[in-house]
């Protein structure tokens, strides 16, 4: 892959204090091929926020997480994490540096048990104590993931799988995390209990990047969120700006 | 870690358990035939002659082809790479033996080195060619990958074909280095090269090699790189998401895969005294890989016995049944059959049986004689029955709440 520039993998990671944006998107055009998948998205990230980014299909969402993980890169325009541009590292690397993705449709090894797959969260670290104590954050978060521990991932309901998905993203201990869909294909209970979760996570000092379909769920708790349409922003704000926003209302929370 | 998991597994639901942990009847039996199958191979050379079996001829090569399929499934197996031209490496090894050891080689006149030497470095050459391999084809899975390594196998003994003035092409490479082994000769203990037809010298030379290649991707299989092998097997995707630098650890998978058959090419070349391109043709390839999938994608074990099962029938059954039906043939004395099986020639019709029993096991097994249990579940489809109640409960509770 072509992550010259800055290679060393292990950087220090930096009080927070530094830079108060945890993660800037600054014009980020991305390609897939000729597609011109994200025409100039710039967001930002404050640290401890939850900020959510809902849209329809295709917008972009998942094109934009992509992007901050270094699975895709940008052709034009900077990805910055604590003010240190990230958009030229290789997806592993960026891990290293405190960004974690649960990627969309959870991905869950499902062939490992839940055990194994919190095992693999931690693949980056070495620090074998402090991935106990994750572990067992984790385990706290979820409950329900403590009893099936020995079960194979392939074998868990959908809901969780999210949670699995969620908690192996958390057993990397990052500082950011970006969050794909987190509702998709779940009985509106357990969205309620992932969303819960989420704030949770949230509390605990972990900052989150919402990517959502389900924008009623979303705005209600992230503290600002983005409105993506093919590849653009239209709008930006504090979520309860977002929900009264007559535009939003009507395509993203079905008022009329 | 997995025997606490099984543990706990056990006690919610006994059931389950039993089949798992190792101490049922199935599991005694499994250990018991491992155990006599190593007791088997360690002491092979004193059976056969004991039974006066005399295949003393073809066991080392077999044994040569299982430590090929061991490497391979590290590819195939293990981080889930479809190689289909593994024979290139198979050959890089051998000729990198010759090159090193033989005096009809080009660099006789300014480098010869002895044959544990030129093993190591026929290790490294293969891994750096398995690198060579996996470069370019990172970006590519599945189908488009097997075309590439198909073509790898095919371009290089094409390659040592036409490379007349170093590799001597079609006439082969000859008087290639012999290892030396502590012996007693005339009464003294010294290291003597091994004599050409000693069968039982060889066979416990590649025994040892092929035990410590065991016991290597057994150490593999559990570290760090075993894991993030299996990961990206499963999803590479969220293997990447979970900070596993694919590149590194999809080279490392070709790269140590075909060091492998780096050591085994250099014991090929060096058991054989001669090497020309022909032996290292696509059915080698072929062969090797359905020693994997027959033994099962992904265990160690199950590999070694596929291994062991299809040298069995290629290099010893197919001529050993002939002649049994032709003493049939001979003993009968029928008037059609009797002909007919005294001018049979199994041998014609090796790859024939051969791929219909593979056909057969594709249909009744696909998973393999042994599987690895995780690849067992892949062949077989995702969630057992116990995912279709959870999933259905969940959805009745939260269906219920919501009413």
């Amino acid at each position: 892959m072509s992550a010259p520039a800055v290679t060393t993998p292990a950087a220090p990671r930096r009080a927070a204090s530094e830079s108060p944006l945890a993660l800037e998107l600054r014009d980020v055009h991305t390609y897939y091929g000729h597609i011109h998948a994200l025409k100039g998205v710039s967001l930002n990230v404050q640290h401890g926020e939850i900020v959510t980014l809902i849209g329809a299909n295709g917008a972009g969402k998942t094109t934009t997480l992509r992007t901050i993980s270094g699975v895709l890169h940008p052709r034009q325009g900077e990805v910055l994490l604590q003010g240190d541009r990230i958009d030229k590292l290789a997806p592993h690397q960026i891990v290293l540096r405190g960004v974690c993705q649960s990627p969309e449709g959870r991905r869950i090894f499902s062939r490992m048990t839940v055990r194994e797959n919190l095992e693999m969260g931690a693949f980056a670290r070495r620090d074998a104590g402090a991935i106990a104590a994750d572990f067992d954050r984790v385990l706290a978060l979820f409950p329900r993931l403590k009893e099936r521990l020995a079960q194979k991932g392939g074998t868990l309901s959908g809901g969780e799988q999210q949670m699995l998905a969620i908690g192996r993203a958390l057993m990397s201990s990052p500082r950011v995390l970006l969050l794909d869909e987190p509702s998709m294909g779940l009985a509106p209970m357990l969205v309620e209990t992932i969303f819960t979760t989420i704030v949770e996570i949230n509390r605990q000092g972990v900052t989150v990047l919402l990517v959502e379909q389900n924008a009623l769920m979303a705005l209600n708790v992230a503290s600002r969120g983005y409105v993506l349409e093919t590849g653009r922003i239209v709008l930006g704000g504090p979520a309860q700006e977002l929900q009264r926003n007559e535009q939003v209302q009507k395509s993203y929370l079905g008022i009329e | 870690m997995s025997a606490a998991a099984t543990t706990s597994k056990a006690r919610q639901n006994p059931a389950f358990g039993l089949r798992r942990n190792g101490q049922t009847p199935d599991g005694v039996v499994r250990n018991a035939v491992l155990v006599t199958f190593i007791i088997f191979l360690a002491l092979y050379p004193i059976i056969d002659r004991g039974l006066g079996l005399q295949k003393m001829g073809a066991v080392p090569g077999i044994l040569i082809f299982t430590i090929l399929a061991l490497g391979l499934n590290i590819v195939v197996g293990f981080a889930g790479l479809l190689d289909l031209g593994y024979a290139a490496f198979f050959a890089i090894g051998g000729y990198t033996a010759a090159f090193l050891t033989s005096p009809t080689s080009p660099l006789a006149p300014y480098f010869q080195t002895n044959f544990y030497v030129a093993m190591i470095l026929s290790f490294f050459v293969a891994a750096l060619f398995g690198v060579i391999l996996g470069a370019p084809t990172l970006r590519l899975r599945g189908d488009y990958l097997a075309i590439v390594t198909l073509a790898f196998g095919e371009i290089v003994p094409r390659v040592i074909l036409n490379l007349e003035q170093w590799t001597k092409g079609a006439r082969g490479m000859k008087a290639i280095g012999v290892p030396t082994l502590p012996t007693v000769q005339n009464g003294q203990v010294g290291l003597y090269e091994i004599y050409n037809q000693n069968q039982t010298e060889w066979y416990y030379l590649i025994f040892t090699v092929g035990a410590i290649s065991v016991f290597a991707i057994y150490r593999l299989a559990h570290s760090r790189i075993g894991r993030a092998w299996m990961a990206m097997r499963e999803d590479e995707l969220a293997a990447g998401a979970m900070g596993i630098n694919l590149v590194q650890t999809k080279l490392l998978a070709f790269a140590i895969g075909a060091s492998f058959s780096g050591f085994a090419g250099s014991i090929w070349a060096s058991m054989l005294q001669f090497i020309d391109p022909f032996q290292f043709d696509f059915s080698i390839s072929v062969i090797v890989l359905a020693m994997v999938i027959l033994g099962g994608i992904g265990n160690t074990w199950g590999v070694i016995f596929g291994g062991a099962v299809l040298g069995f029938y290629d290099r010893i059954l197919t001529s050993d049944a002939t002649s049994w039906l032709r003493g049939i043939g001979a003993a009968v004395d029928l008037p059609v059959i009797s002909s007919v099986l005294k001018e049979i020639d199994l041998t014609n019709f090796k790859f024939g049986i051969f791929g219909a029993a593979l056909v057969i096991l594709m249909l009744t097994r696909p998973e393999g004689l042994f599987p690895n249990r995780a690849r067992a579940l892949e062949m077989k489809g995702e969630a057992g029955p116990e995912a279709g109640d959870a999933i259905t409960t969940e959805e009745r509770t939260a269906a219920g709440a919501r009413a």
